[in-house]
């Protein structure tokens, strides 16, 4: 089993309801608190997704995309072999990457091994922290069904992020992978990210070039 | 103060649901509380809102909660200080209240129109506009001058409804999307949810804005358009669309008016009005070459040719736009909007195509107001939404009647996969409610005998004394008649300039009137503290009742803090701005989830307890108050005594059985908190779609009391109502009229029967030429409404905001990204940081709106970038525009409605020597300096106050 997050980039808007919920929940979650610098000043705080902002292509064929970014809980995870203390871990059962804050002693490795810049390190209790694919909620039998899913993913407005198994292929996540191009992050660096993509889809024009052309033939046009 | 019966899940946790307020757009929202703090704020499942989803504002109403800029006690001036400098000091709840029932009681008993009572985006507009009129005061209203009431009016005065909470895009339906400007805007998450499902279906979006960002990312094709020019646009498309007969014929003639038929008389006092021997009825012309009432010609009426009626020539109102519609060619419109006549060809045929070649066809009959029994419900799939970036400029009225009579055209209003009303819309276009419109209608010691705000349907309507307003921010005037949402931006300096008169007090509401909510931001800061030759300030009192410790709060003589909306019970009332969804009426309240600090009460219990002590007729009966607090104004008041209509329409009656119209329940409030905090209602699928001509609904809607008569809404296609106005400003209309020359052209002139563009002013003015680019802003997702935006975690995501320009444009002109520049308007200069974005087209620069903030305020060290990198073009947006002798201070407003026209500023762009933020204005305290210095947050709600975690480290 592998659990996943598969993000539609063809819904997201970029809205940070995920980046916010997904703070929400931690910071009083199993593995918070994510603490805030300077909170009303020039604050610099914890979060484990950020949305990132991409622009490309010149005016006017302009592209803008938004793409949340946390922990990719890799199939081959980097973070894991670098870490000293192995309190970086892959659990075998579900594939989630997870740190035991017991056994991390804030050497920051495994920042620094991350391919995807998720992991960041808690100053005030010395150690690295990141996405969990909320596994507290997962695995928190008191929670009602609707729950046991990631809060990023429960929250999302436009439901571009579906939450499930990648290795059965009858899951929702592995068939849209399947269906709609899924595509990871710096495939090439070959840590195979669990986390999907799916890109834009845009639905073409419905009027043909020569309509258009012979209908500007008329007067007064 | 009675807390809902907890949900346990364990002994330290419960759960609560709430009606969120971190926007306007009100998603029904879960409450978990651990040890008392706030655990989890998320998505109510079954909310007809939001259906479970929650937006990056409603999960951070934690920190909200939890701000460090929260007012905890009421405030007075410091004796001898200044007004400004926001030197206040605590005092007790009496000694503030006694106070403003002092100023309020000597103004009612002299004058009730020396008091303003301004609110900004409060949503609890029916108790705030009954509480000023029965104070008796013409002065009310929200926010709605500065944010949309050019949508809101057009809309009204076109289809009896508009967008926003008034209607909706069917995309759970439509096949095909125009979205014309919203960055973000309330219904924030709805709109989330439909543009999901449009995706879904792989439906066609095309975004009509000069940025694309958000929304508009996602768009298949980006239309960028020129600031306030979609009009031309709009109209070259209806151009396009009649020349290729992609238009609903049958729809226009059965629905709307634009079969009517229209005397043209020019010079007499009939010219544009209805023909017909009916003062109810419009008048058709038939094949037979008959004319006669619309209501007897079943849909036959003709859209073409030319008749005789008693003597006079009259043609239908179709065939006077036709001819309109010659003027306004594809070629015309691309040079005014930058679009290619062929972008503009083609997304017609494409429009025009989808509605009459792909029609939805559900099958579902009803009968419509002739009577005809219809087997199936045909649906047009072509949908549109707009907000601000029509309405914001000084032809938006006329640019939105474009759009409406487009959709018209399209055949797409209230249809499956377009249009849709929300209940209780749609009323008679306009809606019958209006003010009183003469000076004696607001005496000493009455209340009002009318609603403050309303729908004038003649000149005669106006609030005015011959050219002379009668409210202090001119609604409802020659300047400005249909200001239907008032206009705020008005107020502050007609009350400096003591014109039409002077006031007494001025009470604000949740708007920052100091800072980003009003315009020319500095003069208007001054105007506040200016005063008489006697050393008296001219606005002598300024009361602001807010939660946060604001820009505006420094102008307060008096202090009110409010709760937050965690701590509350509220409405969200159909009588207000509805949460309905497009197939039924909804509503939903707000509970408190917390108590509120001691020194804090809800401004609706204080704004009770004001009317309490100044005797209000409707508060105070024979000596007694009705209502001790807002808890009983929800379930109590009614809109008429026994009239069976009050705030919220679910679990009336005594025993909770009726919905919309029965007796008061005194445990309503009980109901809806017992039903996660909602009441929707399903409209039965007959009832769905065809509203304004659907006898099904509109019999169920006279019984439920949203409309007077279950009589079809004919469409106004044509506005007879702006063409009495046109009459008034010709000398011609027997009723009010203006005398001042200027007023008569500006009337004449502006108010259009039927949709047209015209550039807007500030393009008219003689040097327009030297500020080439229009400057605009656009909405974040995580900040828009900015009360929120003191937020610990929201004020990470965004907290300065740079000058986006097209490269191609910046270089052209000498510039390059990261640069320090001047922004220039023809009001003033400021700085900015220029970023270049191929994303903005090059005759347009944008930035993100309401992020600076003045330094100290919104309980943040000074030191915070919203004060030392942020940006407030508010600074530079033209309150004024240049005047004719009789016009007195000519807003920078649109002349038919009054909406601020801020998107219509025009600014000139060069290399400042200056590198840093100006101007900026001098800094003040923050109200809890050591926690505007807090070094670490480490919110964790799952550990009991001033204990941290065990086991772990």
């Amino acid at each position: 089993m592998q659990l996943t997050i598969i993000t539609d980039l063809n819904k997201c808007v970029g809205c940070k309801s995920c980046q916010v919920s997904c703070k929400e929940h931690n910071t009083s979650g199993a593995f918070g608190p994510l603490p805030d610098r300077d909170p009303y000043e020039d604050a610099d705080g914890m979060w484990w997704n950020r949305i990132v902002t991409m622009e490309s292509g010149e005016y006017p064929n302009t592209a803008v995309l938004y793409l949340p970014k946390a922990c990719m809980h890799c199939y081959d995870a980097p973070c894991v072999p670098v870490c000293p203390t192995k309190a970086s871990y892959k659990r075998e059962d579900n594939g989630v990457v997870l740190i035991d804050y017991d056994s991390c002693i804030g050497c920051q490795l495994c920042m620094w091994a991350c391919p995807y810049g998720v992991r960041e390190f808690d100053e005030t209790e010395g150690v690295v922290k990141k996405c969990t694919l909320c596994i507290d909620r997962i695995e928190d039998e008191s929670l009602a069904p609707d729950d046991r899913q990631p809060a990023c993913v429960q929250s999302c407005p436009t439901h571009a992020r579906t939450f499930g198994d990648l290795d059965d292929p009858t899951s929702e996540v592995a068939q849209l992978v399947h269906s709609r191009q899924g595509f990871t992050l710096l495939p090439e660096l070959g840590a195979r990210p669990a986390v999907h993509y799916l890109p834009r889809r845009p639905a073409p024009g419905l009027i043909s070039e020569e309509l258009v052309d012979e209908r500007m033939q008329s007067e007064g046009y | 103060m009675a807390l809902e019966e907890p949900t346990k899940v364990q002994d330290t946790r419960r759960s609560v649901h709430t009606t969120c307020y971190m926007c306007a757009c009100r998603c029904g929202i879960e409450v978990t509380v651990e040890n008392e703090k706030i655990r989890f704020i998320k998505g109510i499942q079954d909310s007809p809102v939001n259906k479970g989803v929650w937006c990056a504002k409603g999960g951070a109403g934690i920190m909200t909660e939890y701000s460090p800029g929260r007012l905890t006690t009421p405030l007075m001036r410091r004796p001898g200080s200044e007004r400004g400098t926001g030197d206040l000091v605590p005092v007790d709840w009496e000694t503030a209240l006694s106070t403003v029932a002092g100023w309020l009681g000597d103004i009612r008993h002299q004058d009730p129109s020396k008091l303003a009572i301004f609110t900004g985006r409060d949503q609890m507009q029916t108790f705030t506009g009954y509480f000023a009129r029965q104070f008796g005061t013409p002065n009310w209203a929200a926010h709605g001058g500065f944010c949309s009431v050019n949508m809101a009016a057009a809309g009204m005065y076109s289809v009896g409804g508009s967008f926003w909470e008034f209607g909706w895009p069917d995309l759970d339906q439509a096949s095909w999307f125009m979205m014309f400007g919203v960055a973000e805007d309330h219904p924030s998450n709805p709109l989330k949810l439909a543009i999901s499902a449009l995706k879904d279906r792989g439906g066609r979006f095309i975004a009509v804005n000069p940025v694309k960002s958000g929304y508009g990312a996602l768009a298949d094709e980006w239309v960028p358009i020129r600031p306030g020019t979609d009009g031309a646009f709009l109209m070259a498309m209806m151009h396009v669309l009649d020349h290729e007969g992609l238009v609903d014929f049958d729809f226009l003639r059965a629905y709307t008016n634009a079969a009517g038929l229209i005397i043209r008389n020019p010079g007499a006092a009939d010219d544009g009005l209805r023909a017909g021997n009916d003062a109810d009825q419009w008048w058709v012309a038939r094949a037979d070459g008959s004319l006669g009432p619309m209501a007897e010609s079943h849909g036959e009426g003709l859209l073409d040719g030319e008749f005789e009626w008693q003597g006079r020539t009259v043609e239908p109102a179709y065939a006077v736009f036709r001819r309109r519609l010659a003027e306004f060619t594809p070629k015309m419109a691309e040079e005014i909007t930058g679009i290619s006549r062929k972008t503009i060809v083609r997304l017609a045929l494409e429009m025009g195509t989808v509605a009459m070649q792909h029609p939805i066809v559900l099958p579902i009959p009803w009968k419509d107001g002739y009577g005809r029994v219809h087997p199936e419900t045909i649906g047009r799939p072509v949908a549109f939404h707009a907000m601000r970036g029509l309405a914001a400029h000084s032809n938006g009225f006329q640019t939105i009647r474009a759009l409406f009579d487009l959709m018209m055209m399209l055949g797409t209003i209230d249809v499956p996969g377009g249009f849709r009303y929300k209940s209780p819309y749609p009323k008679p276009v306009p809606p019958e409610v209006k003010p009183r419109p003469n000076r004696e209608d607001y005496q000493p010691d009455r209340a009002a005998m009318a609603p403050l705000l309303g729908y004038p349907t003649s000149p005669d309507d106006l609030m005015v004394d011959q050219d002379v307003p009668i409210r202090i921010d001119e609604a409802y005037s020659w300047k400005y008649p249909l200001a239907a949402h008032g206009t705020i931006q008005n107020v502050i300096r007609n009350a400096y300039d003591q014109s039409p008169y002077a006031i007494d007090t001025l009470m604000v509401y949740m708007a920052n009137l100091a800072w980003n909510s009003t315009w020319n931001t500095l003069d208007t800061r001054s105007m506040l503290t200016a005063k008489n030759e006697d050393g008296e300030y001219r606005i002598p009192h300024v009361v602001v009742l807010d939660a946060y410790d604001s820009e505006t709060v420094a102008f307060a003589d008096v202090v009110l803090p409010d709760t937050t909306y965690l701590e509350r019970w509220d409405a969200a009332s159909l009588m207000d701005r509805p949460i309905s969804e497009v197939d039924g009426p909804a509503d939903s309240i707000r509970q408190p989830v917390l108590e509120p600090p001691p020194g804090v009460r809800p401004s609706a219990d204080v704004l009770i307890d004001l009317a309490n002590r100044l005797n209000l007729p409707g508060f105070v009966e024979a000596g007694v108050p009705k209502y001790r607090d807002y808890h009983d104004f929800i379930q109590f008041w009614e809109t008429a005594p026994g009239s069976g209509v009050g705030l919220l329409a679910g679990f009336r009656g005594s025993a909770a059985e009726k919905i919309l119209v029965g007796e008061p329940n005194r445990s309503q409030l009980q109901a809806y908190a017992d039903h996660h905090a909602f009441w929707f209602h399903r409209l039965d699928p007959a009832q769905q779609y065809y509203r304004m001509t659907n006898q099904a609904y509109l019999q169920w809607a006279q019984q439920m009391k949203f409309i007077n008569r279950a009589e079809p809404i004919v469409l106004h296609f044509y506005s007879e109502v702006m063409q009495t106005f046109r009459l008034a400003g010709q000398g011609l209309w027997p009723g009010k009229k203006p005398t001042a020359p200027a007023l008569k052209k500006r009337v004449a002139t502006y108010f259009d029967p039927l949709p047209t563009w015209y550039p807007p002013f500030e393009d008219q003015l003689a040097d327009s030429e030297k500020f080439p680019f229009r400057i605009i802003t656009q909405r974040p997702m995580t900040h828009y409404h900015s009360w929120g935006s003191q937020n610990a975690w929201l004020r990470q995501l965004l907290n300065e905001n740079p000058i986006f320009m097209n490269p191609r444009a910046a270089e052209a002109n000498g510039l390059h990204d990261g640069m320090w520049v001047w922004i220039e308007s023809r009001l003033g200069k400021m700085t900015g940081v220029l970023r270049y974005s191929d994303a903005v087209e090059p005759t347009t620069v944008w930035t993100w709106n309401a992020v600076a903030k003045q330094a100290g305020s919104w309980g943040l060290d000074p030191k915070a970038p919203e004060a030392t990198r942020a940006i407030l073009i508010n600074h530079i947006i033209p309150d004024t525009l240049p005047t004719e002798e009789g016009m007195g201070t000519l807003f920078n407003n649109d002349p038919i409605t009054g909406q601020a026209s801020w998107y219509d500023t025009r600014v000139r762009i060069y290399p400042s020597e200056r590198h840093e933020v100006w101007p900026t204005v001098p800094p003040r305290v923050p109200k809890d300096p050591d926690r505007a210095r807090t070094p670490w947050l480490k919110y964790d709600a799952s550990v009991p106050e001033g204990s941290s975690r065990s086991g772990r480290h």
